[in-house]
């Protein structure tokens, strides 16, 4: 990217000023080599979001930020419904709620010495992944419906799990006015039988070892210590989420001009939030949150079962779950003055401080575990999130390692098998359905997830806490 | 049968589908097949079963992006790939058929599940007199 156009206004955040039609100014958190590195169309993406009706104080990117389709993936925008707020499903994107939860097994890295292959197999054969892949579970309409209300919470009522599971994921696993009389047919069926599995492209379920720890108390407070073994799950909303944004899209593409809003890009396609079809895409979007919930609480019992099967002592109980691809309604200070936010998340953590009502009581006092994704090879980070992100982006942090090549280029780069025999000799198994997959999923063609990690606490986000590095990779 | 005639697109996080054609149903047919190339190779799906499918939207950029998402549509819900399509365009009304097999993990080895057509990069445009592309960035 160009630094020309961009103000530094600290070491790791810079400001591209009010300009053609800016209501609000654009803030990059960065380094300088990290901002080097981002696509231009970042800053372009970006300054059109600060362009959108009733946005509040500025658009935000993370460190993690990169090209995405409308909003960068990575951004992060407050909008005012008193001020004609928007919600705007491509500021969602089409994985609503797409996220990852991180599992304690109670387990050092010593214990699967020699039954790490064995466990590799038994979470490849427990947990469908890759495409055409169907769950186990077959739901009724009723059922649907239940499960779109309910979320995690109706997969523990129907034995998915333990009721101490819902403590420890946003929203208490349940994203209250939730319609799923808002989610179509079409939506319902492509879910019907994709409850419990993992997806494809970035998706993964990782098992990993705690290999460094940077803040002491914080990560007692998690309950991480080192070389302890954990569970990461990355996945969304499966089919039903990518319908509901497939068809709010288009819709709000089409009405867009009807509102009087004219969209930079059409990719922004957006809606008052105070309007029938805002008020519509909410309602199915928050079911869709709860699908999410529910696919992570079933891919945690089928988790579970396999550790069971290979590690009868392991106990696996929940540290986070949180999501990238959200808008939720937020209390925020603005300029002193507190107001109700709806906050577009995309590719983008909520981290929320020390102190907030929402976090579970032992972690109320550290902060909101923040759970980065790493790639296959190199690690995953968990922070927390802090005073000063509340103040500066809304309580928000990275997603992510962020892509830094192309899927394309990857696949020219790498071949899967090569990747995979790479990996198994540092000690990491990998399981795919697709070495194509695992080529474009190369830990080369992502940024560097330590730089970003760092950028993110330099930048007052989120404060580092552990490193984890997997040891088994089931990739979508 | 008519040859192959289009490409992927890069894209920082995705990736893109375009198709070339006389006409701009045979872009919209060989947008497809760009599409079945991001899952796997066209030509390792067998023609087994056939799906109908007719769309109508407010313009030819529309009717793309319904086209390919009936056709993710379709893949998801009825576990199939499709390896070859017929394509036609009459008064913004898409009429068309998708013929291939169920998805076979082994033989197939699809690399990844497509989870719906945007709006970024979406043009159906007559570049030259008789010469049509239509694009879109697919999120995978």
């Amino acid at each position: 990217m160009e630094l020309a156009q961009l103000e530094r206004i600290s070491d790791c955040a810079w400001r591209i000023p009010s300009k053609n039609g800016m209501r609000v100014p654009a803030i990059i958190f960065a380094n300088q080599a990290l901002v080097e590195d981002m696509d231009d169309k970042v800053a372009e993406q970006i300054s059109n979001v600060a362009r959108l009706p009733g946005i509040v104080g500025a658009a935000y990117a993370m460190p993690d930020a990169h090209w995405g389709y409308g909003f960068p993936i990575g951004g992060v925008a407050a909008f005012d419904p008193e001020q004609g707020g928007v919600i705007s499903a491509g500021g969602v994107g089409f994985d609503i709620s797409c996220g990852v939860r991180t599992l304690h097994t109670g387990l050092q890295s010593g214990e699967l010495r020699t039954v790490q292959e064995l466990l590799a197999d038994a979470l490849e054969y427990a947990i469908p992944a890759g495409v055409g892949s169907t769950g186990r579970l077959r739901l009724s309409k009723r059922e649907m419906d239940e499960m779109l209300l309910g979320g995690a919470q109706w997969a523990v009522q129907s034995d998915f799990g333990m009721a101490e599971d819902l403590d420890y994921i946003e929203e208490l696993g349940c994203m209250a006015d939730a319609e799923p009389g808002q989610v179509s047919e079409q939506a319902k069926q492509r879910q019907r039988d994709e409850l419990g599995t993992l997806g494809s492209g970035n998706h993964y379920l990782e098992v990993q070892r705690v290999v460094e720890i940077f803040d002491e108390p914080t990560a007692k407070a998690f309950g991480l210590a080192l070389d302890q073994v954990e569970v990461s799950i990355h996945c969304g909303s499966r089919g039903l989420g990518h319908q509901i944004g497939t068809e709010f899209l288009r819709s709000m593409a089409l009405q867009a001009k009807g509102f009087g809003i004219d969209l930079p890009d059409r990719e922004l396609a957006c809606a008052p939030i105070r309007s029938e079809l805002g008020q519509r895409y909410l309602g199915a979007m928050r079911a869709a949150i709860n699908c999410s919930f529910a696919n992570r609480q079933v891919i945690t019992h089928l988790t579970r079962q396999a550790f069971h099967e290979v590690l009868p002592q392991a106990r696996l109980t929940l540290l986070f779950d949180v999501s990238h691809n959200t808008c939720k309604v937020e209390r925020h200070l603005v300029d002193g003055e507190e107001r109700e936010l709806y906050v577009h998340r995309k590719g983008a953590t909520r981290a929320f401080g020390p102190g907030h009502p929402s976090l579970p009581a032992e972690y109320r006092a550290v902060g909101q575990p923040v759970l980065i994704g790493g790639t296959m090879g190199t690690a995953s980070y968990v922070l927390a999130g802090t005073e000063e992100g509340m103040r500066i982006a809304l309580g928000s942090a990275c997603h992510g390692a962020g892509r830094a090549m192309s899927r394309h280029q990857a696949t020219r780069t790498w071949r899967g098998q090569q990747v995979t025999e790479e990996l198994a000799a540092k000690g990491i198994s990998i399981r795919s359905p697709s070495w194509r997959g695992v080529a474009e999923e190369a830990p080369g063609a992502y940024k560097d997830v330590a730089a970003v990690a760092e950028a993110s606490e330099a930048a007052g986000l989120a404060r580092r806490v552990a490193r984890l590095e997997p040891l088994i990779c089931i990739k979508g | 049968m008519a040859t192959e005639h289009w490409e992927h697109l890069e894209h920082g996080a995705d990736i893109g589908i375009r198709g070339y054609g006389a006409t701009p149903a045979e872009a919209f047919r060989q947008a497809a097949l760009a599409l079945t190339a991001l899952i796997t190779e066209p030509g390792k799906i067998r023609l087994r079963e056939s799906v109908q499918i007719e769309r109508e939207a407010p313009d030819l950029e529309f009717l793309l992006l319904d086209w390919i998402n009936a056709l993710v549509y379709e893949m998801a819900t009825r576990r199939l790939l499709f390896g070859r399509y017929a394509v036609e365009i009459a008064d913004g009304r898409l009429t068309a058929t998708a013929e291939g097999e169920p998805v076979d993990i082994e033989r197939h080895r699809p690399a990844v599940e497509v989870k719906g057509a945007t709006l970024t990069a979406l043009q159906v445009v007559e570049t030259a007199p008789g010469q049509w592309l239509a694009q879109c960035i697919v999120d995978v």
